[in-house]
């Protein structure tokens, strides 16, 4: 079975800061990670590899400094890994990048298609299904865990608001994987250094026989246009004292607002 | 592509076991501002299996037309079923505005539907206004909520966007209203169905909604423990049915409460009447999910805590002291 794996590098959002003047990203000093929902995928896929001898490769658009993923991805035991980079794919919104990914994956023998649920930077959860669209692949997001039959079929767990539901699909298919039900291993130390030996190839738009119409900001329906740091409201009162002062003013402000 | 063409705003109106779900009234009432910012029309488009008797109420909610679509392959959602069923109808009606929740579901749905179209999808949108030029004008968080984007799509038809469960408000069901029903025929391609459902299992136990709750009493890493719940508990038991116990997103990781109850950008957005902040420091993310309530009131150790930027009243104290002594008072009160 041949696995790919949609990996992206994100800015570790829990630590960005608003410059509240400009109302930009300040992006000096945040760590990149590889997105958490891509590892759980990641981990899927190397699960399937340990268990019926997959062979998985990883690929991930992005800017050159992007390698660093593939690399951690080469140390937790990928078999190939791609970088597909080029200035064409700059400005792309959810559906050219979709549309650069599907290029590229149609180059790929593949029986599975796995990414992430969504990228902690922009939380869309889209570009997996339009993958899919694109490839005319089924597509199971919300993936919790996969059981394989060892031929064609897979037994899939989707999680839901309020439960799961088990569902049945045959290969070839594309999966979107939640990371908080698949707990990634660890980079091996054997696996770390053997990393930087590795070969990372370098794709640009002339390696995908890619439709350019569709690529970039060119190929891109929506337009960002304008961002600014969330307007917090005024903040209220804030009130030191003893506990039973304290719940004496507690007490006031919810018969004031009518809450009791 | 003609744009002239494109009319009228679309809602996705989504079911589950044939009862519409929530979502699906708060983006009618959305749609309804938009259509008449527009001088359009709100379309409901209505997919399940013998859901029919239930498209009046869709037009008491705000709907001038409920498109039905009654078929057996769209009992429970399944991906390629519903995405055959939504883009026939949207490539015969030909909406300007298609809305979509941004459920499991409508997060599956909607951009399967968007590359099949080639149009865009802006995801979980906060705000959606109508622009001078008659344009969707799509506001999101981004960066885990640290900056608003407003995005718009003017080149392409529809202009889609999903909404978050809890961020638009439903209006007040319209007895009176009036509105047409109309049957759509879906033709199917059962060559392109490639998942089967083998079962939907409902997670055990009391299910809980806390978006639904009148009042939150929320915990964060400051409630520590289970222990430190059960007080949280003991105070929202006070209120009667009304009052939920929800969580940070700390708690939930660290296993102490569920997801479900997990408030902001990855649990629940909640827009209470009260939102009682005991222990949480305030993480963007957190904020996110709850700035919107009507009354916050937050209780923490740390006077420079970020919780304090958005609460009414905030009370710096021991939440381990505090909520017992506010539980008893309560009691008291209500009594009276």
């Amino acid at each position: 079975m041949k696995i790919v794996v949609c990996i992206k590098q994100v800015p570790d959002t829990t630590d960005v800061k608003i410059n509240p003047q400009t109302g930009t990203i300040i992006r000096e000093g945040i760590p990149s990670i590889m997105n958490p929902d891509d590892k759980g995928g990641l981990e899927l896929a190397l699960r399937l590899k340990d268990e019926f001898g997959a062979h998985v490769t990883v690929i991930t658009m992005g800017p050159p400094q992007a390698d660093a993923v593939l690399r951690e991805a080469y140390a937790m035991g990928v078999d190939r890994a791609i970088l597909l980079t080029d200035r064409a794919f700059a400005g792309a919104d959810t559906l050219a990048t979709s549309h650069a990914l599907a290029f590229a994956l149609n180059c790929i023998e593949h029986d599975l298609i796995i990414t992430g649920r969504q990228a902690i930077d922009g939380d869309t959860a889209q570009v997996g299904p339009q993958i899919a669209e694109h490839l005319k692949l089924a597509q199971i997001s919300y993936v919790a865990d996969a059981r394989f039959d060892g031929k064609d079929k897979f037994t899939v767990k989707k999680e839901l608001e309020d439960g799961y539901q088990m569902l049945e699909v045959h290969t070839p298919c594309l999966f979107t994987v939640l990371a908080s039900a698949i707990k990634p291993r660890y980079m091996s130390v054997r696996g770390i250094c053997e990393a930087f030996d590795k070969e990372v190839e370098i794709w640009t738009v002339a390696n995908i026989n890619a439709d350019p119409e569709k690529l970039g900001g060119k190929g891109s329906p929506t337009r960002v246009k304008k961002s600014f740091a969330k307007a917090l409201k005024q903040p209220g009162e804030v009130k030191e004292g003893t506990p039973e002062e304290l719940v004496d003013i507690i007490v006031a402000k919810l018969k004031e607002k009518f809450i009791i | 592509m003609n744009k002239a063409d494109y009319k009228n705003v679309f809602v996705f109106v989504e079911q589950r076991g044939g009862v519409i779900q929530p979502v699906a009234f708060e983006l009618i009432g959305k749609a309804r501002e938009l259509a008449d910012a527009l001088g359009e029309k709100v379309v409901a488009l209505f997919p399940g299996c013998g859901i029919k008797a239930q498209a009046q109420t869709l037009i008491e909610a705000g709907a001038d037309q409920v498109v039905v679509m009654d078929a057996p392959e769209l009992k429970d959602y399944l991906t390629e079923q519903y995405s055959q069923a939504i883009h026939q109808a949207i490539m015969h009606f030909m909406p300007s505005i298609v809305l979509i929740g941004a459920t499991t579901i409508g997060r599956d749905l909607g951009p399967r539907l968007s590359a099949r179209l080639e149009t865009g999808l802006t995801a979980d949108c906060t705000k959606l206004e109508i622009s001078e030029e008659k344009e969707l004008m799509m506001t999101r968080p981004a960066f885990g909520g640290n900056l608003m984007a407003t995005i718009m799509c003017t080149e392409h038809r529809p202009q889609m966007s999903t909404v978050r469960p809890g961020v638009m408000r439903r209006r007040e069901l319209d007895k009176n209203r009036k509105g047409e029903v109309v049957d759509f025929a879906v033709k199917f391609d059962a060559s392109k169905f490639n998942v089967k459902l083998l079962e939907t299992v409902k997670n055990e136990g009391n299910q809980v909604d806390i978006t639904e709750a009148k009042i939150l009493v929320s915990g964060g890493r400051g409630v520590q423990n289970t222990e430190g719940f059960a007080k949280l508990q003991q105070l929202a038991d006070v209120f009667g049915s009304k009052a939920q116990v929800s969580s940070s997103r700390a708690m939930v990781d660290a296993g102490v409460m569920d997801h479900d109850r997990q408030v902001g950008q990855t649990g629940k957005t909640v827009r209470p009447n009260l939102y009682l902040a005991c222990g949480i420091s305030g993480a963007i993310q957190h904020l996110a999910g709850m700035e919107e309530s009507e009354l916050i009131i937050a209780i923490n150790k740390d006077k420079f805590a970020p919780i304090f930027s958005v609460a009414d009243l905030g009370i710096v104290g021991d939440l381990h002291k505090i909520v017992p002594m506010l539980t008893e008072r309560l009691k008291k009160e209500i009594k009276k």
